[in-house]
């Protein structure tokens, strides 16, 4: 339904992209490898008990994160799933959506907040008179935060999942008379069942490769992963070849990951849509309704209470003195900047590998390099996962060792970066919204012969403005928050927001990083509001 | 137009005793007494609130006012498992990951606590509606007809007086529309038990029902034995549906 013209566009601009995507990766890798290469100590550096150690610590908070997460996430699914109407269940379901938006680093602000050593919970602990207060540096404070970011993750996969069971499931396990037991372990379970490798596989990717969570509430050589190490080896130690032998480790251990990824399929995440009205006759029974009202508390209180923390703290913090620093300004245009061209130029490459895929898919019989070239666009987003923000800055950081300043390029790396760190989200967005605006109008455009600026104008903007600004809001507040790819080359050339609230942490200026924090979120809030803004949020209409 | 309605002589079949509702903008109003032990169609036109009706029989909706006798025991406060109902929809009656025989057996035992007896009884059932042999079978390997049989062989085992069919065959094919009307029309002769049968299929009125409603925006604008209803002449919607 392409003009020649259209498809030769649409092809050009898959392989630009994916020529230059595979050129940064593949810079980086490559230098990775040569150094590797050029001394055998990196390669002996793998197998000694120190890397071990990280390697089988970062593997186990994964497992154990993404096991707490899973599980306590299924009694929150449920309960919403089984409670159609209630005052706030809206705002619980958008709660959920909330730590994937949120700096990471204000995220665990908050957590210090609540529980931390001066926190809420110790404090509260120790007015009930116990001695042992709670604490939360080391594999408790990072099995806390993956928790605290990845359970509402889950719960709205999840939730997904159940809202797509068929209405008629509850009206017939209502007319039969099945107890909750058998409810679960003959309609809800089954539909989790499914779903439940992929998110598991996905949150242990997340937590595998968790790099500002575990700097900031890890607890030293104890309590380090990969991705931390890497930036330690670099910054502090200087040792670049147990960086190169972390960082292979690294890689070899996401491939592993997205291996075990592939024998599943990816969880959707569509949204939460308001299809037939849906009557959970289950939930109406006051045991019901007790045990899930608990387990909502609960959840909105583990969610909710840092997210108040951060902005009370922030609200206490001088913000009219922050505002007057120059710093603070300067970090805030470096940061938006780098936001604004790492999501423009993600929602273009995302634009163009889709289109480029759509061109290919379009023909009838297409050759066999072409269905080659399509293959590698649509595993692109797992390349991308393939190699983590700081594994990638430790290539290009070794890359540009020997002209020693990395001043200069550290904005465009850093941009480059979190460009490919968000393709994978981008991706997810844009391509469905593609695919679903395309089987809407192709047809009838092509047969008005609309075509170029005209069709782009009237018809494909107007259709596709709402997802491209939501991947565009997404993918500038992934890059708003990062520390990743700052830390390794932040120097006093380079300062975001994240940064400066991280040196401010450092430095034990704790009011300044609680303003910051607070700063930092709201901007991050207010893309979200202005990237969802015309979307519709589908309000419930059940019970009708 | 609705309300005095001759009981059929074997008592309250189905009785609305001046049930009222109100769901959005919608007012519902029912007030009428069904025979017993008959095959009752159910039409009108969309949204004129058919399947509501069904949903206050079934227990999926609550009267705000008025009682709903089914039986002749007052079901109003009942909860759905407690009332003397079985449920066939157009579609997504099984529970698709689960075969035949777990699907069946949950209609005898909701904890799925199953005797040797009741085993028993699922086959048996199953090769009533012509499916014997089906127990391992899951609900996506088979024909739509084919679901719906098996749907017909859950109410069978759980054996209660009113069947509540709410366009069980609207996503067959013509052809088969026959066949499974035959089918429940052997099965009703066997048991007994009332049907209520939403349809919007007037060749369905013909040939399956002895009584029939017509809804009309929340009421019952008209209920008479199928002869009478099928002659109706001053009712335009009625006259619509039956296309004549």
């Amino acid at each position: 339904m392409l003009t020649p013209a259209e498809r030769r566009r649409a092809l050009a601009g898959g392989v630009f992209s994916l020529a230059g995507i595979l050129l940064f990766v593949g810079l980086a890798v490559f230098a990775l490898l040569t150094f590797a290469g050029a001394s055998s100590s990196s390669m002996t550096a793998l197998a000694d008990p120190y890397t071990l150690r990280i390697l089988s610590f970062t593997l186990l908070q994964a497992f154990l994160s993404t096991l707490l997460s899973v599980a306590l996430a299924m009694p929150v699914a449920l309960a919403l799933a089984r409670q159609r109407r209630f005052f706030g269940r809206i705002w619980i379901i958008r709660l959920m959506a909330v730590p994937m938006g949120l700096p990471v680093l204000i995220g665990a602000l908050g957590l210090l907040a609540i529980w931390g050593r001066r926190g809420v919970v110790n404090d509260t602990l120790a007015w009930l008179g116990l001695q042992e207060p709670i604490h939360i540096y080391g594999l408790a404070g990072i099995l806390l935060a993956h928790v605290f970011f990845n359970l509402p993750l889950a719960c709205r996969l999840m939730l997904i999942g159940l809202e797509r069971i068929p209405a008629e499931y509850w009206l017939v396990s209502g007319n039969l008379g099945m107890p909750g037991l058998s409810v679960f372990r003959f309609v809800e379970w089954p539909a989790l069942r499914r779903l439940v490798p992929g998110i598991a596989g996905l949150i242990f990717m997340l937590c595998a490769t968790s790099f500002t969570l575990v700097l900031i509430l890890g607890g030293g050589p104890a309590a380090t992963t990969l991705e931390v190490a890497i930036y330690q080896s670099l910054r502090f130690d200087f040792a670049p070849q147990r960086a190169v032998s972390l960082a292979l480790m690294q890689i070899v251990v996401t491939a592993g990951i997205l291996g075990f990824l592939a024998l599943f399929p990816a969880p959707e995440d569509r949204g939460i849509a308001a299809g037939k009205p849906v009557r959970r006759l289950d939930g109406r029974k006051t045991a019901a309704r007790l045990w899930d009202g608990a387990v909502l508390s609960l959840a909105v209180l583990f969610l909710g209470l840092p997210l108040a923390a951060v902005a009370l703290a922030g609200a206490r913090a001088d913000l009219l003195k922050l505002l007057g620093e120059a710093i603070f300004w300067r970090a805030a245009l470096t940061s938006l900047s780098i936001a604004l061209g790492a999501g423009l130029l993600s929602v273009s490459l995302a634009m163009a590998i889709t289109q480029a895929r759509a061109a290919i898919a379009a023909k009838r019989n297409p050759a066999r390099t072409a269905r080659l070239f399509s293959a590698t666009l649509g595993a692109t987003s797992s390349l991308v996962l393939l190699v983590p923000p700081v594994v990638l800055a430790t290539g290009w950081f070794l890359l540009l060792l020997p002209g020693g300043d990395t001043g200069m390029l550290a904005p465009v790396l850093v941009l480059g970066i979190n460009t490919l760190m968000s393709l994978p989200f981008v991706i997810r967005i844009v391509a469905p919204a593609v695919a679903a605006h395309r089987i809407r109008t192709a047809r009838l455009s092509a047969s008005l012969g609309l075509a170029g600026w005209t069709r782009l104008r009237l018809i494909d903007w107007p259709g596709l403005k709402k997802p491209l600004l939501m991947a565009l809001s997404f993918a500038m507040a992934l890059s708003l928050g990062d520390l990743g790819a700052v830390a390794l080359f932040g120097a006093d050339g380079l300062t975001t927001l994240p940064w400066l609230l991280y040196s401010r942490l450092g430095s034990y200026r704790t009011a300044d990083a609680d303003g910051l924090a607070l700063l930092l979120g709201l901007i991050c809030l207010a893309l979200t509001i202005a990237g969802t803004a015309g979307l519709k949020i589908p309000e419930e209409r059940d019970e009708r | 137009m609705s309300g005095d309605v001759k009981t059929g002589e074997n008592g309250a079949g189905i009785a609305l005793d001046g049930v009222r509702l109100r769901l959005g903008t919608q007012d519902f109003d029912f007030d009428t007494v069904l025979p017993a032990g008959r095959i009752i169609a159910v039409t009108g036109t969309s949204g004129s609130g058919k399947t509501t009706l069904l949903n206050l029989l079934a227990g999926f909706e609550t009267p705000e006012r008025g009682r709903i006798l089914l039986a002749g025991q007052d079901v109003t406060a009942l909860h759905p498992s407690e009332r003397p109902v079985s449920l066939v929809f157009q579609d997504n009656n099984l529970f698709s990951h689960l075969d035949l025989f777990t699907n069946i057996g949950l209609g005898i035992s909701p904890r799925f606590a199953l005797s040797s007896a009741d085993r028993d009884r699922i086959s048996a059932a199953l090769a009533r509606v012509g499916l014997a042999g089906f127990e391992k079978r899951l609900p996506p390997s088979l024909s739509g007809g084919e679901r719906q049989r098996a749907a017909f062989a859950r109410a069978l085992v759980r054996n209660r007086p009113v069947l509540l069919l709410d366009e069980p065959f609207a996503a067959l094919d013509p052809s088969l529309r026959q066949s499974m009307a035959a089918l429940l029309q052997t099965l009703h002769d066997d048991t007994g038990n009332t049907v209520l049968l939403v349809t919007h299929d007037p060749a369905e009125v013909r040939r399956l029902a002895d009584h029939a409603l017509f809804v009309s925006q929340g009421r019952i604008a008209l209920s008479a034995p199928v002869e009478e209803f099928l002659a109706h002449r001053d009712i335009p919607e009625v006259l619509d549906f039956l296309g004549s």
